[in-house]
């Protein structure tokens, strides 16, 4: 499937092209070496999503491996040992190398496009780090055969578990996650770099398309964050082999200290993997209710308030660790005033369904199905930011529940939103309606099952990370399995449209979306591998 | 299709709302202190503000959504951009989370205040088990997991308790403030019992604070809530709350039974009677890492059976066992067992599967290696 | 692949990118001066419990008669270290301003010399900033040598600001092994290392 992704075009079906210079780009290689050496934005932009959809799919393997087992109480299937390699390489998996990639895939492909830019501002730079996420996964995913097994002391791997009381692997699991780092800080800079630069003249940063903000916001956030984890990961690379004792009591090092910089890191982290989401419903939003965004200027505001506010929360994840009276209560407050940000956007999109002339294509289902679901996820994060209640739901199910509808039925559905609205773009067809319905309400049934009822079993006790649990839990963890099961089968239906829309179906025009407005849809559909070589006049619209 | 869309959406909506509310076993527990209490209804309050703000925004959304769909002939306004609008729904949501905090911040300072303790317990998280010092009572013991690995594994069928039940419960009073001062020997836990609304980190090298003060009699069940290593899910929390005549009595007890233990470390101990003792410790404190048959678990916990390092030399073996070895799992237990336990379970694990050593280590040898 | 249509090196690229790569080498120095950083705000605001790990010097600041303060001492052992640690009196009853000393006895209960350390640790956090230690033996590390019994004190005061709330401190010493200079702890810390070495190594062949 891969190298039919993009089709190879030829010249003469592009109508931006300039004639100059053509004859110079067919030295190109082919084959394998044609995808290992490209620098072209929309062939790496194919890479990062087919290599996304792959690690989805380990990932979720892994995931389904942790619901078999809590199918029933008792152990059954794994070992805890093992169980705890599973949560532990579903979370990096699905953070690192699903969602952070994916949103890098379509960056990639759509902000030259949206800017109307004709590839990145450094393409070598981006085949560069592309290819070294295949390394650092590959790495990551070998810990497990390693002597001892692979990391096994949860995603957010917290020391001493991590460094003195962790498995022999735990160096190649620090080496990967370093690897992972550089491609991303490397992809951010790239992307800033294409943004601030490479804008079709006459576009004002207030006039781009939402996704390109809030990418470039999180950018911003790739590199004041990314190499903090560098520095957490070096730290404990050295307490692991060179006797230092950043985290260790016994040599007058502190744990705590360990999360207070994961979370300076892991809490924009968080924010990395929804604002992009946030860019692609607003796109999708405004064209099928036909009506522009309501507040496209406060949508920019509450994307960069929200990402400042995400450096100033972290220890609202570690609200038992026994932080002082007056932090706990700094931290409630900031991590409360997050949610009028992201308030503002909920209402921003409501109010430009209003009024609107509505239809539900593929796209549209999916950012429909994100807002509704990734507000469910917003409200039990208010719940969390609760202080003292925090004390209650903390390091439970109730917390799986909250992140899991923050990062599947928000990130998620809103990458595979992103991947409907702009497969026509990308492979000239429009994707098959009656699939993406198919899928469409397996997900969104299967995510419910899933995740709704590990909000009641946090509620009633269940800690996460456990392999094994006590009986009153047996009925919501049952439910949550099957609705797992449900949710990764229903993810082989996307495959499915994905396939069939690369081979064929309905033709679709340059502008796919009758309500899309954005500079993308004029060129035409497929994008030709060159686009935008003489930049597009812009003449700025009402935002 | 797209009627059955609003009708799933809105019965999502729903369902987020009335079970939690309901049935118990479904919710956060009411739990049985006035803070646990309180937590609650914090929780129920901040519940209930997000389902009418729910209702709110999924009312106007899916009301959209079914006036003007195009289908019906909806055709498109063009406004965009209302100061006023904005202002309300930034200010709005800005005046509700205030309303939140003030409580929040109330109950957050009572739960800080572990001043005026009738009785202060140290809770030291282990792994895998707990172990609860009365300060200044001299009533220590540990606490493991009691559910037979025949019921995980499906071989017995799962007792009530299954996974929630202790050998030694922690004993409080009920009515007296209790403050818990606690510590881990090894990697982070975390002690949570949900009816006492009592959650907090047990870290290695630091010391942590929290207070109980109960107000029913009962039987109370929790959990380690931070991920430590293997077996992180078969570590619980029993705690028996009893009056307080009822808890003097059983301190007493306790107290007698230490110092009955403490003179039997006196006389000559029979190999026999060191292996059935042995057995016991072994099993409560040992087997969750080196394994009930001494097969451990490679590559973090060493076999014992076998272990030729462990037959050849007695000295180190107990100098493991007392003082544990930095840098590994493997604890310091010349404070947590007492000189009959630490003999014990040296003689068990020299003896049990196949290490014939015929060694009986007296508990007198291990007083004296213990003050040397 | 190499494209001779790619638009011509572009000036403000180079810019960002130049910016970019300082931004992201002063955030990983960040990362690493948030150690020390934290160390100090941590002893600022008593965080966590940690205390100033150099002496200080006794504020004549007067007693608070009206007021009395139970002070714990706990010793805990670490994994490790064949020492005991004993405190002379395991609670007692100060005033603010008052200072104090505390004997606390350290013993090698094993056949070699060791370097150890005891590690504090203070409760509640917010009464840490407000305990002075004029000397303790927990700013240094300590040398034993097998068998070797030694009386160390712990002077202390509270300061008179201590907050109302707080009527019971708790200061915790765990004791920790030192790995030291190879010339100081040559025989026996190495037969530990040893010892740990092969402890996981028969579980690797078993």
């Amino acid at each position: 499937m891969a190298p039919k992704l993009p089709p190879h075009h030829p010249v003469q079906q592009s109508s931006t092209v300039s004639g100059a210079g053509q004859a110079a780009a067919h030295a190109a290689p082919r084959g394998l070496m044609r995808w290992l050496l490209t620098t072209n934005h929309k062939e790496i932009g194919s890479l990062y999503l087919i290599f996304s959809l792959s690690m989805f799919f380990i990932g979720g393997i892994f995931a389904l491996v942790v619901r078999a087992e809590l199918f029933q109480p008792g152990l059954q299937l794994v070992n805890p040992e093992f169980f705890n390699q599973m949560t532990t390489m579903h979370g990096l998996i699905m953070v690192f190398a699903a969602v952070m990639p994916a949103f890098t895939g379509l960056a990639n492909w759509m902000i030259p496009l949206q800017i109307g830019a004709p590839d990145m501002a450094l393409p070598r730079l981006n085949n560069f780090s592309f290819w070294l996420l295949p390394v650092a996964f590959t790495l990551l995913l070998s810990t497990l055969l390693m002597p001892g097994g692979g990391p096994n002391f949860g995603w957010t791997f917290y020391a001493p578990l991590s460094t003195t009381y962790a498995p022999p692997s735990t160096t190649f699991f620090i080496l990967s996650l370093h690897i992972a780092g550089i491609s991303s800080i490397l992809g951010a800079i790239n992307i800033i770099a294409t943004i601030l630069n490479m804008r079709a003249p006459g576009m004002r940063l207030m006039d781009m398309p939402l996704f390109c903000w809030t990418w470039l916001i999180t950018a911003f956030l790739l590199i004041a964050v990314m190499p903090v984890l560098a520095g957490v990961i070096t730290m404990m690379l050295m307490d692991i082999n060179f006797g230092t004792h950043f985290f260790n009591a016994a040599g007058g090092g502190d744990p705590v200290l360990f999360q207070h910089l994961f979370w300076f890191f892991g809490h924009p982290e968080v924010y990395i993997m929804i604002l992009p989401a946030f860019g692609i419903v607003s796109a999708i939003i405004p064209t099928f209710a036909r009506k522009p965004l309501f507040g496209y200027a406060s949508m920019v505001y509450a994307t960069a308030a929200i990402a400042i506010l995400s450096f100033l929360v972290w220890a609202h994840h570690m609200f038992v660790v026994g932080l002082p009276l007056a932090a706990e209560l700094f931290f409630m407050y900031t991590t409360m005033i997050i949610a009028v940000p992201t308030g503002v956007k909920v209402f921003n999109w409501i109010t430009t369904l209003f009024r609107g002339s509505i239809t539900f294509e593929p796209p549209m289902l999916f950012a429909l199905a994100f807002v509704v679901l990734f507000t469910i996820g917003g409200f039990s994060g208010l719940m969390l930011a609760i202080a003292p209640a925090d004390f209650q739901y903390h390091d439970t199910y109730f917390v799986v529940a909250h992140f899991h509808y923050v990062l599947v039925p928000g990130a998620v559905f809103a990458i595979m939103a992103g991947g409907y609205y702009w497969l026509p773009k990308w492979t000239g067809h429009y994707p098959n309606v009656k699939l993406a319905q198919w899928h469409f309400w397996l997900s969104v049934i299967g995510v419910n099952l899933t995740f709704f009822p590990m909000h009641f079993a946090g509620l009633a006790g269940m800690p996460r990370r456990i392999p094994d649990y006590a009986l009153q839990f047996a009925d919501f963890n049952l439910v949550s399995s099957l609705g797992a099961f449900m949710f990764g089968a229903s993810q082989l239906v996307f495959v499915a449209v994905v396939i069939l829309c690369v081979r064929g179906g309905e033709r679709a025009p340059a502008k796919a979306w009758e309500g899309a407005t954005d500079l993308e849809w004029t060129v035409p559909s497929p994008a030709p591998l060159h686009t935008f070589e003489t930049p597009p006049t812009f003449r700025p619209q009402a935002h | 299709m797209r009627m059955s869309f609003v009708w799933m959406a809105s019965g999502l909506v729903g369902s987020a709302a009335a079970p939690a509310a309901l049935a118990s076993g479904w919710n956060m527990p009411v739990g049985v202190t006035d803070l646990s209490a309180e937590i609650h209804s914090l929780h129920m309050t901040i519940f209930w503000i997000c389902v009418i703000i729910g209702l709110v925004v999924f009312g106007v959304m899916f009301y959209s959504l079914f006036k003007y769909r195009r289908s019906r002939g909806a055709k498109a306004a063009h406004f965009h951009e209302n100061t006023t609008v904005e202002v309300i729904w930034t200010a709005v949501p800005l005046l509700i989370l205030i309303g939140m905090a003030v409580p929040a911040t109330a109950t957050l300072k009572k739960m800080y205040d572990t001043s005026d303790a009738e009785l202060d317990v140290m809770i030291i998280g282990q792994q895998w088990r707990w172990r609860y010092e009365y300060l200044g009572e001299d009533v220590a013991f540990n606490s493991s997991m009691s559910t037979p690995r025949a019921q995980i594994r499906g071989e017995e069928p799962r007792g009530e308790h299954y996974l929630l039940e202790v050998d030694n419960p922690l004993v409080l009073p009920i009515n007296r403030k209790v403050r818990f001062l606690m510590t881990s020997d090894d990697v982070i836990h975390s002690w949570w019992v949900p009816d006492f609304a009592v959650k907090q980190d047990t870290i290695p090298g630091f010391i942590n604070e929290n207070w109980v003060r109960i107000n029913e009699p009962g039987i109370y069940r929790g959990q380690c809530a931070e991920l430590c290593g293997m077996d992180h899910g078969f570590m619980p929390i029993v705690v028996h709350a009893m009056e307080e005549e009822e808890f003097d009595a059983w301190l007493v007890e306790r107290r007698e039974e230490a110092e009955q233990e403490a003179m039997g470390a006196d006389r000559e101990w029979a190999l026999e009677e060191l292996m059935e003792r042995g057995e016991m410790v072994y099993a409560s404190i040992c087997a969750s890492c080196h394994q009930p048959e001494g097969q451990g678990a490679a590559p973090a916990f060493p076999a014992l059976a076998g272990n030729q390092r462990l037959l050849d030399d007695l000295a180190w073996h107990l100098d493991v066992i007392v003082n544990g070895v930095s840098g590994t799992a493997m604890p310091a237990f010349r404070s947590t067992l007492n000189p009959v336990e630490l003999a014990a379970v040296t003689t068990w694990t020299r003896n049990a599967w196949g290490n014939d050593t015929g060694d009986a280590v007296q508990p007198s040898a291990v007083v004296e290696k213990l003050a040397q | 692949m190499t494209d001779a249509r790619r638009p011509p090196p572009n000036p403000g690229v180079r810019r960002t990118v130049i910016r970019s790569v300082a931004a992201l080498v002063g955030m990983f120095a960040f990362a690493f001066a948030l150690v020390p950083l934290y160390d100090v705000f941590c002893r600022v605001t008593g965080i966590n419990g940690k205390v100033d790990t150099t002496a200080q010097a006794i504020v004549h600041e007067g007693v608070d008669d009206s007021r009395y303060v139970t002070v714990q001492f706990i010793t805990r052992n670490g994994a490790g270290l064949p020492w005991n640690l004993e405190v002379e009196t395991r609670q007692l009853r100060v005033h603010p301003g008052q200072t104090t000393e505390v004997g606390f006895a350290f013993q090698n209960a094993s056949g070699e010399g060791t370097w150890g350390r005891a590690v504090p640790s203070v409760s509640p956090s917010n009464a840490s900033r407000h305990l002075r230690k004029v000397s303790c033996f927990c700013f240094e590390e300590q040398h034993l040598e097998a068998g070797e019994r030694l009386e160390l004190p712990l002077v202390f005061q509270l300061a008179r600001d201590l907050p109302p709330e707080v009527n019971t401190v708790t200061l915790v010493y765990t004791l920790y092994p030192v790995e030291r200079d190879p010339v100081e702890r040559d025989g026996k810390a190495q037969q530990g290392r040893v010892a740990g070495g092969v402890a996981s190594n028969e579980g690797g062949e078993a």
